[in-house]
């Protein structure tokens, strides 16, 4: 294990980005966000960015490709937005966990090249969590916040940034710092994660077992009733991967890209022969349905969730994952 | 260019048949006049015209044509509209092709099949008949049993007059819904003529057509006493990618895309009736 | 005052003046309130909550409500009354299906901006008056309740309960509000200093609607932005400027019937400054058409909507704008 004095972070940061890009969690606790790290810019206060680190690799928005279209013919034209090599650091355990769910989506047969080329560009520095909030759930998904994964581990105290090299991409990246030198972390205080008041999230009813009963729950309709309908959280969801894939007439050429879509929108599943989720609680039972009950059954009994707790933070009318579990939970228990 | 799964390749409409009213038939090759994929009865391929939009479709030709690709299209919304509207000659884009198709080689072999279809329900269905047809020695006795709003609705309607009904060993029951004057078949809706012409239930039906059909045909054979899993049938879902990712077409722990459209109506128990 | 509207939603169910009653219901910590409709006294008793983080604008919900079968009886704070009226007044409430219980409020509290202060791992709260005892997780911390309050109740624009058909904890007053403060600040910038304010927070938009899901005034059967046929459906930007006009056409569109609720920036999940778009729309048309608030009665004519010879002319916008 190699460690830094946190006094030495600028420095750190500045050798990391004299190489590649690099995006550090920074901004005001209400709106901070991953950006790219940039001379003075500090790390932020909030324990997890608003948007979480999904962006990096399943941007909102990308290009798929262009077409040229004159008369009878067509042209298919090169437009994937450019992809370089960058870093992330400051990842939490619950988004790094969150591209394990995002790699069974995107890399299976066939592979979707365009999340497939960021993931090998990016390197992932995660940073173990101390100060958990009362939202925090990740515990209840086997996530140790305290150990995180990624390419590169760090610990931070008040005195040094300690960084662990889990691959051979984190190895060439620490390979490169000189302000390294060697050094273990103290063991980690564990004892607020025991205190968690959401740690023991009832989870056994949930995966592709108990499907059909617990489509049918009639909770259901009052866990939906006051629902908006907006996409909060999906869209700061780290394991929402929905996408539309929509065209824009440049005037030129036609622009094909894709972006976020969300479940919980009405015109989602609309087509003209008809409407399968007519109503928002169809719309909301399959967001959740989707994150605790199928994703698991097609993937060894994953959970669709990592409990990074943003739903829990951003929902207008607080109704989220946690609401939902403990609700469908103690009724079929 | 670098390939991606969405990324499409180009085609080109070489012949376009005025089926019925609103169903047109297209013929698609590659730009190089070959056919542009291989695919079995009952997938699907994503056609679009860049500038109007993409969206899924039967390969309605039988995979032992080897020159040319065909959909029976209807006319039913923007992409629709603009197909139908085009010239032979105009070139669109094709990626596919997608999903499970129809076990013809395997559960269906040695069976006697049913067909049972309603209206543009024909179209992914005449891929698997002219499979089977072109392979008449591995399946037992054929039925179609096909139906539309009249005559002029019924798509296909030469190429079933002209081969179906001429061969050997296929027995073919056409219905509409209304008595018409050039008519001298059966008429009637049909879930009805399906009752009427009493199937042995040991066949294997498949069945396509409009919802309503599909729910009426289903309670008479299951009043006849025909098991669950002997029944198949295609979903219909709003689909973007047609990978199994955008989360449109997700039905259960299924994706209509990648793990339908063809169903057993014993699979379809296990799902949420969200289709 | 939780007890005393209990007690009443369970009286006016069991007294048959309604069939249900909409408020709001506990969550898994003191802050992560719900609106919920509750049908029966055992429902009230176990989960009806008032308390300071009630701060969804339920008239929102009486839109769909108040079009069922039966009466709903609603707890409705003062900025939900004037909502309420407005919505009355655009016809997309029944009145006859809903019984209006005006509810006073102390100003609603405002989780981030507790966080905000640095207060993390937040269990719950409690305390009367001016200083709230905060539990968290690292012990406990004390803070100024009105330092914590919700950005819209720190100028809050009436206590007045309107149109309700009974009221509890009485009837409040106008107040004397700073709230277009923020307003004059950016009215002071430059054109170019104040793009690039929008420009900044725009930015950090997501599209997740919430904001026009959340406004009483976005009562629109279908939006424009999700209706295929309008030409200007989109769910994201297809370039970075279409989020910034999403939300300005928001503006436009509820320019003269937006009440200043404050729900478009209470629920935005990127914390951009919504009601400040509202609100300059609000302090224009106080100043071209004379004091107006949407919602405050029951009969007078929108400005917008209303011809008066004396209106200004197209010419003051390049009026207006050329002062600067």
């Amino acid at each position: 294990m190699k460690k830094c004095p946190v006094s030495q972070l600028d420095a750190l940061f500045a050798s990391v980005a004299a190489r590649q890009k690099l995006y550090i969690p920074a901004g005001e606790a209400k709106t901070a966000a991953f950006q790219p790290w940039q001379e003075g810019m500090k790390l932020t206060d909030a324990l997890n960015t608003v948007r979480s680190a999904k962006d990096l690799f399943f941007p909102q928005v990308e290009n798929l490709v262009n077409f040229k279209v004159t008369g009878k013919q067509i042209e298919i034209i090169e437009n994937r937005d450019p992809s370089e090599p960058f870093v992330v650091f400051g990842v939490r355990a619950c988004d790094c966990r969150s591209f394990d769910i995002l790699d069974k989506v995107f890399l299976c047969d066939p592979v979707d090249t365009y999340y497939k080329t960021r993931r090998e560009n990016g390197v992932i520095m995660t940073l173990a969590c101390t100060e958990p909030e009362e939202t925090c759930f990740c515990t209840a998904f086997g996530i140790d916040p305290t150990d995180p994964a990624g390419d590169v581990s760090c610990w931070m105290d008040g005195e040094n940034l300690y960084l662990r090299a889990n691959t051979e991409k984190g190895e060439t990246l620490l390979s490169e710092l000189p302000m390294l030198s060697d050094g273990d972390a103290p063991a980690a205080d564990k004892t607020v994660f025991d205190r968690l008041p959401l740690k023991n999230l009832p989870l056994d009813k949930f995966g592709g077992e108990h499907m059909m009963e617990l489509f049918k729950y009639e909770k259901w309709a009052g866990l939906a009733e006051s629902c908006l309908g907006c996409g909060a959280c999906t869209f700061v969801c780290p394991t929402c991967q929905c996408y539309d894939i929509r065209e824009f007439n440049t005037g030129d050429e036609i622009k094909r890209f894709r972006c976020w879509d969300s479940c919980m929108y009405s015109d989602f599943t609309l087509m003209s022969a008809g409407q399968p989720r007519p109503t928002q609680l169809e719309r909301f039972r399959q967001r959740f349905m989707h994150k605790l009950v199928y994703y698991p059954s097609t993937h060894d009994g994953e959970f669709g969730c990592v409990g990074c707790g943003r739903c829990l933070q951003k929902c207008p009318i607080s109704m989220n994952i946690v609401k939902v579990a403990k609700t469908l939970g103690e009724e079929t228990t | 260019m670098r390939q991606d799964p969405l990324i499409p390749m180009l085609a080109v409409v070489t012949d376009i048949r005025q089926d019925t009213p609103d169903v047109k038939t297209f013929r698609v090759v590659g730009l190089d006049g070959k056919k542009p994929l291989i695919h079995i009865p009952g997938q699907c391929a994503m056609l679009s015209i860049p500038g109007v939009g993409e969206a899924l479709f039967s390969i309605t030709s039988s995979p032992t044509n080897e020159e040319y690709l065909e959909f029976s299209i209807k006319k039913c919304g923007c992409v629709t509209d603009w197909l139908h509207a085009m010239e032979p000659g105009q070139q669109v884009t094709l990626r596919g092709p997608y999903g499970n198709g129809f076990p013809v080689d395997t559960d269906f072999a040695g069976k006697d099949l049913v067909f049972v279809a309603g209206g543009i329900g024909l179209a992914p269905l005449r891929s698997v008949i002219n499979y089977v047809r072109h392979f008449r020695d591995r399946y037992g006795s054929v039925d179609i049993v096909y139906g539309s709003r009249s005559k002029a609705d019924l798509v296909d309607y030469q190429e079933i007059l002209d081969e179906w009904c001429k061969e050997d060993g296929i027995s073919v029951h056409l219905t509409i819904d209304n008595p018409q004057p050039d008519w001298d078949g059966h008429v009637g809706f049909v879930p009805n003529y399906v009752k009427e012409l009493g199937f042995d239930t040991g066949k294997t039906v498949i069945m396509c057509g409009p919802p309503i059909m599909i729910k009426f045909t289903l309670a008479g054979l299951m009043e006849q006493g025909f098991p669950r899993d002997n029944i198949y049938t295609t979903l219909e879902l709003r689909m973007k990618c047609a990978l199994g990712r955008c989360g449109r077409c997700n039905i259960g722990d299924k994706f209509v895309c990648k793990d339908g459209p063809v169903f057993r109506l014993d699979q379809l128990d296990q799902l949420p009736d969200e289709y | 005052m939780q007890e005393l509207i209990k007690a009443k939603a369970v009286e006016l169910l069991e007294n048959g003046v309604c069939d249900r009653v909409l408020g709001w219901k506990a969550g898994e910590f003191f802050y992560d309130v719900t609106p919920a409709v509750f049908r029966s006294r055992e429902e009230i008793e176990k989960d009806f909550v008032f308390g300071p983080f009630c701060g969804a604008n339920m008239s929102k919900y009486l839109i769909a409500e108040s079009r069922k079968e039966g009466k709903i009886a609603a707890f409705l704070k003062p900025c939900d009354t004037y909502s309420f009226q407005q919505l009355q007044k655009e016809h997309r409430i029944r009145r006859e299906n809903v019984y209006a219980v005006g509810v006073q409020c102390e100003g609603m509290c405002d989780i981030d901006a507790m966080k905000a202060a640095g207060i993390k791992g937040i269990l719950g709260a409690d305390g009367d008056g001016g200083t709230l005892t905060v539990h968290t997780l690292y012990g406990d911390k004390s803070v100024e309740r009105k330092t914590v309050l919700a950005e819209r109740c720190k100028c809050c624009k009436s206590k007045k309960l309107l149109g309700c058909d009974e009221i509890i904890g009485g009837q409040g007053e106008e107040l004397e509000s700073n709230r277009f403060a923020q307003v004059e600040k950016l009215e002071a910038m430059t054109p170019d200093e104040r793009f690039a304010f929008w420009r900044g927070e725009l930015s950090r938009c997501i599209r997740c609607n919430a904001c026009r899901n959340v406004c009483p005034a976005c009562s629109c059967e279908k939006c424009v932005f999700d209706n295929p046929a309008s030409g200007v459906e989109n769910k994201a930007a297809a370039n970075s400027f279409e989020e910034n006009l999403f939300h300005v056409i928001r503006a436009f569109h509820v320019a003269g019937r937006c009440t200043d609720c404050g729900e478009c920036s209470r629920v935005c999940p990127q914390h951009i400054p919504l009601h400040l778009l509202n609100r300059k729309f609000i302090k224009d048309i106080n100043e071209l058409y004379g004091d107006y608030q949407a919602g405050a009665d029951m009969d007078t004519r929108p400005p917008l909507v209303n011809f008066q010879t004396d209106d200004p002319e197209p010419s003051v916008v390049h009026e207006r704008g050329s002062e600067q």
